[in-house]
């Protein structure tokens, strides 16, 4: 990436896109029109690289060009859902190609992705993977199963890890691909979960067809490409809860960003939930009047506690990183931070609610968003890395404790036992 | 609100964590925890004097650094995490503290130059055979006499109270109650009519004293009848105090535990290779960071005299009270039976885990006084 610190600073890149805004900016364009004016332009990811549909600039900046849109109220480019991760794959890894092809229509939201790296097998042991892809002629042929993929139903293209070779070890024989999700080979089912949400998808694929230039990279390196993408989705994993406050403007292309807004974040409605909603506790504990029980306002200040100290902790993790220190052990514990906050969270909400807690739907407390909570706070703890995986990361990457002795990692994979689920 | 700590700041930490090493092993720890006085009086003086520690967070005017709460906060935690055997809590934060909160210009400038130069030691008695850490419960009495006046009563649990040169002390008028009629009174500890019985403590590093007052002479500190609202304040200092010193002591021993056992083989391979160890570490971890932010951001309102103090100081001596003995009750088990041996180092910090959870108030206390004192 182009690195042009030494001519720019926050107020020189404040007033360039203040004054590119100044005589570009019309809420009368259509979404699609006005983002295209941003990849040309460069200042719908200024940290991009120049050559594709950004300026080079250090990310350090982004705040300040968030700042500048926000103040006139300038929609952006599309920034949620899996096309993040598929573009920030798709600049490390991917062929021109596929940076022609992609990036364009992932910035404009023309494109929606899904990532196809999950099975019934392989859940934290993502490396596991058995969704198997042989090349016939010069194409790959897909058969197996992939499981909790956002968006899957709306999506053109998934970022695929598939196994290529069973004759390695474990994370020596994936490919990573990209998918065309509209082919007859692909299926997509919804999956319900223990909340009545149905958020994710099967995906099942029965001779599905990958074309030779839609793999990322030789068969054996599918594990590293992978690991990019999942370093984005932890990264980004907060960024999505806070994502998409739709305006209340009024013009064109509010109204189509608000559409966006609304199909893009519908399988995240019960996030909040899932959280604990902690900014509920205080007025739902005046309401009930619990707020006066000695023994429950011992349990709402433990919650407090934690779920003040979590944000602090993560506040000098920013803070540290702002100052270009190397990242400290407090950058490592949010997600384990925030089961814990959940799980306390949820046991208070039931405090507060008593018997109505027995409850569920729009004739209990709050028209069931109580009731949500408490039937989606286990999600936390496994979403995104299991607070076991967090614990082995923390333990093995901070505190540099050696792993378990491995058992599946120097043998052929045919040969690692395995679950018997598919393909 | 401040979330990080400046360059200046890291760099007065490494100095003085570096003069801490070199000066408190835990063998120096062992022997001054074994005296009465508990710290050797010469050695602390030069160590003081040579670090400027005392002077820390006292205002130039008075002849001192001039530093806030973040660097006095630092200290602490270093010397928690040393577990220095000094009267620097006593001397440093509590007394100073409350001859800042309630004293007059004039005796500001009369006490703090000789504190802040290492010259004296000091202390604070607030708490009464009770126990309790209340303005209301205070029961001591002081009665008019000539220019000053006479103390009676008793204090207990008052830190380094067996050797400090000037003890503070929160008593009130006779038959007034509550918040009202209390005032702050500084006593020499030379004065006729005191006694000073050392307790013996569970946590040997932390030295306690029962103080009785026969018709002691004393000055009065401050506003007579008004020592209310300065004590108030002065609690909040002390418990973020107190909880930075102990986020020290809890990375101490999670830091100790960890290279324990990355050292300790069984069954064929460091125990620090199953995961049973590995999550119980990586939950330390957890819990001493969570614990941390808190100290630090309590610090910094102290420093930018934030709104929301109260509740955030009780929040921040809860967290830590919490945190350090999980640590402690994890290093033991970590250290398995060795860990409970006298000579094996985990109990002193084990025992000062547990001294510090209960000193002015444990969680449950303080997660009640956050709960009054939240804004929302």
């Amino acid at each position: 990436m182009t690195e042009q610190t030494s001519e720019h600073t926050e107020d020189s890149v404040r007033a360039d896109v203040r004054a590119w805004l100044k005589d570009n900016w019309d809420p009368a364009l259509g979404l699609v029109e006005w983002r295209l004016k941003l990849c040309d332009s460069g200042w719908g990811a200024p940290h991009w690289p120049k050559e594709w549909y950004g300026r080079g600039l250090p990310v350090k900046f982004n705040t300040v060009v968030d700042e500048e849109f926000a103040r006139i109220g300038a929609v952006g480019v599309a920034k949620a859902g899996i096309r993040t991760l598929a573009a920030a794959t798709i600049l490390a890894h991917g062929t021109d190609f596929h940076k022609q092809k992609f990036l364009k229509r992932i910035l404009t939201g023309e494109d929606t992705w899904c990532q196809l790296f999950s099975e019934p097998g392989s859940g934290s042991d993502m490396a596991g993977a058995v969704t198997r892809a042989d090349k016939q002629g010069n194409k790959w042929i897909i058969n197996g199963q992939k499981v909790w993929t956002t968006s899957a139903h709306k999506a053109q293209w998934g970022l695929l890890l598939a196994r290529a070779n069973w004759d390695v070890a474990k994370h020596k024989g994936l490919a990573y691909f990209i998918l065309d999700m509209k082919q007859p080979g692909v299926q997509v089912h919804p999956l319900k979960q223990m909340n009545y949400h149905a958020s994710f998808n099967q995906v099942f694929f029965t001779d599905a067809v990958v074309e030779p230039e839609m793999m990322v990279c030789d068969v054996g390196d599918g594990w590293t490409v992978a690991t990019t993408t999942l370093m984005h989705e932890r990264r980004g994993a907060d960024g999505l809860r806070t994502w998409a406050q739709a305006t209340n403007r009024q013009g064109r292309i509010y109204d189509e960003e608000r559409a966006e807004i609304a199909t893009t974040m519908a399988p995240y409605t019960w996030y909040p939930q899932r959280a604990g909603r902690v900014d509920l506790v205080m007025k739902r504990a005046e309401e009930t009047g619990k707020i006066n029980d000695p023994v429950i306002r011992q349990e709402i200040a433990k919650l407090l506690c934690m779920s003040k100290s979590s944000e602090w902790t993560a506040r000098r993790a920013r803070a540290a990183q702002n100052l270009g220190r190397p990242q400290g052990p407090e950058g490592s514990l949010g997600k384990l931070a925030s089961s814990h906050v959940a799980r306390q969270a949820a046991r208070v909400h039931t405090y507060l609610t008593g018997s109505d807690a027995l409850l569920s739907g729009k004739d209990s407390p709050m028209d069931g968003v109580i009731a949500e909570i408490l039937v989606s706070v286990p999600a936390t703890s496994i979403a995104g890395g299991t607070d076991e995986i967090q614990r082995n990361i923390i333990s093995e990457r901070v505190l540099k404790m050696p792993k378990e002795p491995s058992v599946d990692t120097n043998k052929p994979f045919k040969d690692v036992p395995r679950n018997i689920v598919s393909s | 609100m401040r979330f990080s700590f400046s360059n200046e700041q890291e760099e007065f930490r490494s100095s003085v964590r570096r003069a801490l090493e070199a000066r408190s092993p835990t063998t120096e720890v062992r022997k001054q925890m074994a005296t009465e006085a508990g710290f050797d009086r010469e050695g602390w003086k030069k160590l003081n004097q040579e670090l400027g520690l005392t002077a820390i967070h006292i205002p130039e005017a008075y002849d001192g650094a001039g530093f806030g709460f973040g660097e006095l906060g630092i200290v602490l935690e270093e010397m928690g995490r040393n577990l220095l055997c000094a009267p620097f809590f006593s001397t440093a934060v509590l007394a100073t503290t409350a001859i800042l909160n309630a004293g007059t210009d004039e005796q500001k400038k009369a006490l703090l130059p000789k504190i802040a130069a290492g010259e004296i030691t000091a202390t604070l008695a607030f708490s009464e055979d009770s126990g309790l850490n209340d303005a209301a419960s205070v029961a001591m009495t002081a009665t008019p006499s000539g220019a000053g006046w006479k103390l009676d009563g008793a204090k207990s649990f008052v830190l380094d109270g067996q050797t400090a040169d000037l003890i503070v002390v929160l008593a009130r008028k006779p038959g007034s109650k509550g918040e009202d009629g209390l005032s702050f009174f500084t006593v020499d500890a030379k004065a006729a009519g005191l006694g000073r019985t050392p307790l013996k403590t569970m946590d040997e590093t932390r030295k306690m004293a029962r103080l009785t007052f026969k018709g002691v002479d004393a000055k009065l500190l401050g506003a007579e009848g008004g020592a209310a609202a300065p004590f108030a304040k002065t609690m909040q200092q002390i418990i973020v105090c107190l909880a930075n010193e102990m986020v020290g002591g809890a990375e101490r021993l999670r830091e100790d535990a960890l290279e324990y056992v990355k050292m300790r083989m069984q069954f064929g391979r460091s125990i620090a290779s199953f995961q049973t160890t590995k999550n119980k570490a990586a939950d330390m971890l957890v819990d001493v960071e969570m614990a941390k932010s808190a100290a630090y951001y309590a610090a910094a309102a102290l420093d930018e005299n934030d709104d929301d103090l109260p509740a955030v100081a009780s929040l921040a001596k809860a967290t830590a009270a919490e945190a350090y003995l999980q640590t402690a009750i994890h290093a033991v088990q970590m250290h398995g039976g060795i860990g409970f041996t006298w000579d094996n180092d985990t109990h002193l910090w084990f025992k000062r885990a547990k001294s510090s959870e209960i000193l002015f108030g444990d969680a449950n206390h303080h997660r009640e006084l956050m709960m009054k004192n939240w804004k929302h």
